[in-house]
């Protein structure tokens, strides 16, 4: 008796110390993982954390060493101060890049649903040829194409306007185009044949059917967009020239480095400024951003 | 026979609204990809400023990029030794950032977003902010590395430690690869890794020979999409150091722009273009050789 008593007790005790071992394994785990995750996310955030607290100094304290993380009191003025000291209309960068990136978001939204839904939803010779070539322009460097562009539109006089960064993008965009046609893949073919008994043209399906259900893909098409136009250096840098049609980008690139001796401060109030709408986006819309970006990698 | 003829009918009016639908795709190209490359290749063989009339010199451009422009040898190099340094170590931190978010720990969505966010800010902000970093005597990196003793070095203004401060600055806007990594790793079965376990795998053996091949595909497509976005590196050049100091950070963009838009040598700069397309080419081309060696794909069917 006592035998099997004390055998159980040993059972119990082994038993118990794996589980407790294993326990103790996992949550040293889980501590080194904390440990990294949280050494590393205080890294990635240093660069935010540096331009805020840069962009709310007073003069005197940006060149203080040891750099004085938390200025007090906060100099929010330099956020005006930016706009007027620098002795640009930042306000109107930032109105001709809000414009330019609506049309462009608007443009490329509907006319990349169009070609997506040709390729996704009709039957027509040669689309699978021509779906691997919008998928290989993909790949194309900006770079190739950029110089016949620019000589193209100053032969038809569209230098320093907004139009070659908004036109060429009302003519579909591959990445988008690839995107939208994936989501409209998986909606299910027999809602077409269903509406095409009831005598609705691809149109009609198009606008009645596929784009309502797509709503998320659209808008992450948008958020994608709106981004790219938002942030891009080079085309505002080769198609626009004149000071008033300017961009945020434009305008943060134009300081030489550390050759102008820069106001550090107004800069980071600047650069804040550029940062800000695309963070604030992200932050209201990020299942969208995540679910986009996992599209496009698996099962490319 | 009417019926046939009616769904032939069909066919064809499908077609006809199936080429309507991608039309806008299709001028699109025409006007403003397979025309620009058409035109790129042509001008590549005129001498062009702009102002003059344009000069047929045939095939002197390509003669004079690679025997008399060092500037252009000078480009290669800088973008050839960014993009082999920074492309593999970008993937590296990605997948590290991929693995610890992959944890099964609390507050994961808070780390993803602190992680992921800085790919999102514009390539003109990331360069103020490191310009402002790298600082020689006030930037942050300098005043953290005096705090354990070493004086750091000039940075952006240093010819030797400018193309470095560039790649490291780089890993900062890893997010999305870090994203496409974590959803690779996330559809990887656990049944694998219980496999792994009964036989008697460790950590590292585990990551070795389950996570790696597993994700092989997934690191694949990223370093394809990181190689031919390193060949473009320019935004970040242009605003932090104009290809200085003495051409250490001229990147081939860089190069191409200049002679383009301050040069005005616009058949020059094409030549330069179709040099970069057909250098990046084939890189792809090599990559998809090498990925037989090392991608893995499930068989066909091999499941169920």
């Amino acid at each position: 008796m006592s035998t099997v008593k004390s055998l159980g007790a040993s059972v119990q005790r082994a038993g118990w110390s794996v589980l407790t071992r294993g326990r103790e394994r996992s949550m040293l785990r889980q501590a080194v993982a904390y440990l990294l995750l949280c050494v590393f996310g205080l890294a990635m955030a240093l660069p935010f954390l540096w331009m805020i607290s840069t962009a709310l100094k007073p003069d005197a304290l940006v060149f203080s060493i040891p750099p004085q993380w938390i200025p007090n009191p906060p100099a929010w003025r330099n956020f005006i101060d930016s706009m007027t000291i620098l002795g640009h209309p930042v306000h109107l960068y930032a109105l001709n890049t809000a414009i330019i990136a609506a049309l462009g978001v608007l443009g490329v939204a509907l006319s990349s649903s169009l070609v997506a839904f040709g390729f996704a939803r009709l039957d027509f010779p040669g689309r699978d040829g021509l779906f691997l070539l919008v998928i290989s322009t993909m790949m194309l460097p900006r770079f190739v194409t950029i110089v016949p562009q620019f000589i193209l539109f100053q032969r038809i006089g569209w230098l320093d306007t907004f139009l070659p960064l908004i036109v060429p993008y009302w003519f579909g965009a591959p990445f988008h185009i690839f995107l939208l046609r994936q989501f409209f893949l998986s909606i299910p073919k027999e809602l077409d044949d269903a509406a095409r008994v009831d005598g609705a043209s691809s149109l009609q399906i198009y606008l009645r059917l596929i784009l309502p259900l797509s709503k998320p893909a659209l808008a992450t098409v948008a958020i994608f967009a709106f981004v790219y136009h938002w942030n891009d250096l080079l085309e505002p840098l080769i198609f626009l020239s004149s000071q008033k049609n300017w961009t945020i980008a434009l305008f943060l690139a134009s300081f030489k480095g550390y050759m102008q001796q820069p106001r550090w401060n107004l800069l980071m109030a600047a650069s804040t400024i550029l940062t800000l709408p695309v963070l604030l986006l992200f932050f209201f819309a990020q299942r969208l951003f995540i679910g986009g970006i996992t599209v496009t990698g698996i099962k490319g | 026979m009417d019926r046939k003829r009616a769904w032939r009918g069909r066919r064809l009016g499908q077609a006809i609204e199936g080429y309507l639908f991608i039309s806008p795709w299709i001028v699109g190209f025409l006007l403003f990809t397979a025309g620009p490359i058409a035109a790129s290749l042509v001008l590549s063989f005129f001498q062009w400023s702009l102002i003059r009339p344009p000069r047929l010199i045939w095939f002197d451009n390509y003669v004079q990029m690679f025997s008399q422009d060092p500037l252009f040898w000078q480009s290669l190099k800088v973008t050839l030794t960014y993009v082999a340094a920074a492309v593999p170590l970008q993937l590296a931190f990605a997948l590290f950032l991929a693995i610890l978010l992959n944890q099964k720990v609390r507050l994961i969505p808070v780390f993803r977003t602190i992680f992921y966010m800085p790919s999102q800010v514009s390539a003109v902000a990331v360069a103020v902010i490191f310009l402002w970093i790298y600082h020689p005597e006030l930037g942050l990196i300098n005043d953290l590395l005096a705090k354990v003793g070493i004086k750091g070095p000039a940075w952006l203004i240093s010819e030797r430690w400018a193309l470095p401060a560039l790649i490291g600055m780089s890993l900062w806007s890893v997010g999305g690869a870090m994203i496409i990594l974590l959803a690779g790793l996330q559809d990887i079965p656990p049944h694998l890794y219980e496999a792994a376990a009964l036989d008697g795998a460790g950590e590292v053996a585990k990551f070795l020979h389950v996570t790696l091949p597993m994700l092989s595909p997934v690191i694949f497509f990223n370093l394809v999409l990181g190689i031919i976005g390193g060949f473009q590196y320019f935004a970040q050049a242009y605003v932090m150091t104009r290809g200085g100091p003495l051409n250490a950070t001229l990147f081939y963009a860089l190069y191409l722009y200049l002679n383009a838009f301050n040069f005005l040598k616009m058949g020059y700069a094409a030549a330069l273009a179709w040099v970069l397309f057909i250098v990046i080419v084939a890189a792809t081309i090599l990559q998809l050789r090498l990925a037989r060696h090392w991608v893995y794909y499930e068989f066909e069917g091999g499941r169920g």
